[in-house]
């Protein structure tokens, strides 16, 4: 991770990651996704029941540059669990695919909420 | 001037030595995205921009997924910074 501690946004990103323990960034809202590849990861969390909550980065554009400065990841949309980085749409695809992120998300102790 | 398809391959290939490497330009399917509009220094609307990528290196091989990305994000910095917005990866190591 490039954590060059200068950076305006990565104090509000910290803090997000930490009290969240599901926590997406994103474009556009989880109720209106401005992308089809956030839109893809909202519907992946939606259907594991988790709670989850988002940031919309076409709003903030020191977070939407801090966020990939943050995580050394050059895309949108990018999910952390438990303040990790997970990774972005097709990571979390793939994962969701294959089972792993809901192992994910046993082994972090994050209970779903609702029965999808 | 090459254009950014045959940069990418090229980088790539020099890269990774893949033993597969297949690159789609999805740009298309993507331009009127609202969030074009709304990024100053990314790529003016004419394409380039979403590309999907399945690549089979050896050198994917002992890494994991966030890794493997981080490898080929690094070997495309340059395309990233100007105005690559996009890249679906699908990265496997031969025998995966």
């Amino acid at each position: 991770m490039s954590q060059t501690t200068d950076n305006p946004a990565f104090t509000a990103i910290k803090a997000s990651i930490t009290e969240n323990p599901v926590m997406l960034f994103m474009k556009g809202t989880a109720m209106f996704p401005q992308c089809g590849f956030s839109a893809r990861v909202v519907q992946i969390l939606t259907h594991s029941g988790v709670p989850f909550k988002t940031a919309n980065v076409l709003e903030d554009a020191e977070l939407r540059d801090g966020i990939k400065a943050f995580s050394n990841w050059p895309t949108i949309p990018q999910l952390y669990v438990k303040g990790e980085f997970v990774g972005g749409c097709d990571i979390v695809t793939e994962m969701f695919q294959s089972g792993e992120l809901q192992t994910l998300f046993e082994q972090n102790g994050i209970a779903k909420t609702a029965a999808t | 001037m090459t254009n950014r398809t045959d940069r990418i391959r090229a980088v790539l290939t020099s890269a990774f030595a893949p033993e597969v490497l297949e690159l789609k330009d999805d740009s298309a399917k993507h331009a009127n995205h609202a969030h074009r509009m709304s990024e100053p220094g990314h790529a003016p609307a004419v394409g380039e921009t979403h590309y999907r990528l399945a690549m089979i290196s050896a050198k994917f091989a002992g890494m994991n997924r966030v890794a493997r990305s981080r490898a080929v994000h690094e070997a495309l910095d340059a395309e990233f910074k100007s105005g690559l917005h996009a890249l679906a990866l699908d990265l496997k190591a031969p025998g995966e």
